[in-house]
């Protein structure tokens, strides 16, 4: 294949002061797909994005977006890309028409051609009704469909998207998958951030796990999911003090001790084989004890995080960074 | 043609119109030409407008301010510098024009200090388009602040009994020659907008910058009554300069040296500024 790859970096750095915001970042991400960068607060998702969207120099390595490098042509890396920021990148004074008006005019859309176009775009993302509002007024999801709106009006090559579901509900953040896969279909490749395992995981061909600016992993969802080695077996039997009996039968069977979780029927065994999951619900079966429910779940982002760095995925203070 | 076939999943509760549109307002289609500057620079100025329109409380400061500082200064000063209110007024309108331009200049590095740590603008600063559009389509708005108070000093000026020898032209050469000055100075807070952290910083230095810009000046009084060295000062003042231009425009006196002399400044502060206002704005933060 001809095509050059969306996004080739080679030790992509950026220090804020003494801060290595991002230290050596190496991604190489093919054309035509949803790559998901998924890390905690300030591991340095956003300062990679800016990056790439020309926003901010890098102190060091190289990037290329599309074939053009960041730092030499810029002007050629905006032609193709669009970003939609962590916070609103639309203008809170301004309607939704207006916002999505202005910003054709100035990628040079007549002024019919580019009404006509915010129009079939609010359509789209179910914003008719608050077209003449102003943006201050819509809800988080509203305002983050008109910023990815604002982001496709000529449809990019590439599309950043900077934590586009973070505090939303779930059915806003189902339509904005429902959106992101769209854009796919049709040819865009999309990098976006993300703080959860799962909507890197519903959305996102490959992965790259971040953390203190560094990639820590990178690969499929199933082959990072296979390389932390646990998916999580969820259990809750019918009467509490069948409990112990079934950790202890557990334990007999899979050979890794249960844990009581605060709920008095609920227990969570990590596996590293997701197939002995049956062998556990058969053993409990032939025990004699009922289950309430069971699930099999996937490995959370802190446990990731757990199995990469030995660190839970939340932890705001870095221990012994330097103090500025 | 767009009869897309639009299989309804069965679990589709989901309204397979909305689903058809996305589709449609998904598909490729051709980029239209990239716009020029200007267009890019009208575009910004679009959304001065728009601006002024959802947030009128903006134009407050314009509006209120002119008043209180003609009806003020008249009053309080007239009787006692030229012996009459009217004749004080005649002496005082076109200095006092000057002043609330200038002092309307401070806006346009608040609004863009305000507006330039939004998100909108990283959004414009990664779109392929005119660089300094944002920043020159923003002076629109700000013509259109200067016109504005300029226009209400004037009126408030003839309610009292300003009367210009030069009638209506000279009014209007006087607002042209003011907002050109204004033009000019406004790079000063384009750049202090761009290198402050916060709006409040921009307001107190833009005021500790202007306000002995202006009172030191011929504004008020005729510099014939003060002590020598404050004299040197106050002719030296391009604020001076402005007004005695101003002055003879409404007067019907001016000539083509008085306008250029007015205009020298704020020239070379555009040369300056303006070249160091577009390497800030481009700073990588
Ligand atoms: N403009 C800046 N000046 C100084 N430090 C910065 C700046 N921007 C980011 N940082 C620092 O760089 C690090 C990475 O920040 P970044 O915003 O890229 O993280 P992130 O992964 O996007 O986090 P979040 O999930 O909270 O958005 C943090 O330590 C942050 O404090
Ligand atoms: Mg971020």
């Amino acid at each position: 294949m001809a095509l050059p790859l969306a996004i080739e970096t080679h030790q992509l750095l950026k220090k804020f002061g003494t801060n290595r915001a991002v230290d050596g970042v190496d991604l190489s991400i093919p054309q035509g797909m949803v790559y998901g960068v998924l890390g905690p607060n300030g591991a340095g998702k956003t300062t990679t994005l800016r990056m790439l969207a020309t926003l901010l120099r890098p102190d060091g390595g190289e990037a290329h977006v599309l074939g053009h490098d960041v730092a030499r042509e810029p002007a050629r890396v905006r032609e193709r890309i669009s970003l939609t920021g962590q916070f609103a990148s639309v203008d809170e004074d301004l309607t939704g028409l207006e916002n999505l008006r202005l910003l054709a005019g100035l990628l040079g859309f007549r002024r019919r051609e580019g009404r006509q176009r915010a129009e079939e775009l609010l359509t789209a993302f179910s914003l008719t009704e608050a077209q003449n509002q102003q943006v201050k007024y819509y809800s988080g999801g509203m305002r983050r469909r008109l910023d990815i709106a604002a982001s496709i009006l000529v449809t990019p090559d590439l599309l950043f998207l900077d934590e586009p579901t973070t505090g939303l509900d779930p059915r806003s953040r189902n339509q904005v998958w429902d959106i992101v896969r769209a854009l796919v279909a049709g040819g865009t490749t999309v990098l976006l951030t993300t703080q959860y395992l799962e909507e890197a995981d519903r959305l996102a061909e490959r992965i790259a796990v971040i953390d203190r600016g560094r990639v820590i992993a990178e690969g499929t969802s199933a082959e990072l999911k296979a390389s932390v080695g646990t998916s999580v077996l969820h259990l809750s039997v019918l009467s509490p003090d069948q409990r112990e009996q079934a950790a202890g039968v557990l334990k007999d069977r899979l050979g890794v001790p249960a844990f009581r979780e605060a709920d008095p029927t609920a227990l969570t065994v990590q596996l590293d084989d997701t197939a002995r999951a049956p062998l556990a619900l058969h053993a409990l079966t032939e025990a004699g004890i009922p289950l309430r429910s069971f699930s099999l779940g996937q490995p959370s982002l802190d446990e990731v995080f757990m199995a990469l760095t030995g660190r839970p995925a939340e932890s705001d203070e870095p221990e012994k960074e330097v103090v500025v | 043609m767009t009869e897309q076939d639009t299989m309804a999943t069965p679990d589709a509760a989901r309204d397979t119109s909305l689903e058809a549109a996305l589709q449609s307002a998904l598909a490729r289609r051709a980029a239209p030409r990239r716009p020029g500057a200007i267009s890019n620079a009208t575009m910004f100025g679009w959304r001065a407008l728009l601006k002024i329109k959802h947030v009128p409380e903006q134009l407050f400061d314009v509006v209120i301010t002119p008043v209180m500082f003609t009806v003020m200064f008249t009053y309080l000063f007239g009787g006692a510098l030229a012996g009459s209110t009217v004749d004080y007024l005649q002496f005082l309108l076109p200095g006092i024009l000057a002043q609330t331009v200038i002092f309307t200049t401070i806006y346009t590095g608040v609004t863009l200090n305000t507006d330039i740590s939004k998100g909108i603008y990283d959004r414009f600063k990664s779109m392929p388009i005119w660089a300094p559009s944002p920043l020159v389509g923003a002076m629109l708005g700000d013509f259109l602040r200067y016109t504005g108070s300029s226009v209400i000093v004037v009126l408030i000026g003839l309610l009292m009994g300003f009367r210009p020898e030069a009638g209506l032209s000279g009014v209007i050469w006087s607002m042209m020659l003011l907002n050109l000055f204004a033009f000019g100075i406004g790079w000063i807070f384009t750049t202090l907008g761009l290198l402050m952290r916060t709006p409040g910083t921009v307001m107190t230095i833009s005021w500790i910058v202007l306000m002995p810009l202006t009172f030191a000046s011929n504004v008020f009084v005729d510099p014939a009554t003060m002590p020598g060295w404050l004299q040197s000062v106050v002719n030296a003042n391009p604020v001076s300069h402005l007004v005695t231009a101003i002055r003879a425009l409404m007067a019907g006196t001016a000539n083509l040296g008085l306008l250029v002399k007015s205009l020298l400044m704020p020239a070379a502060i555009t040369v300056i500024f303006a070249p160091l206002a577009m390497v800030l704005y481009h700073r990588p933060r």
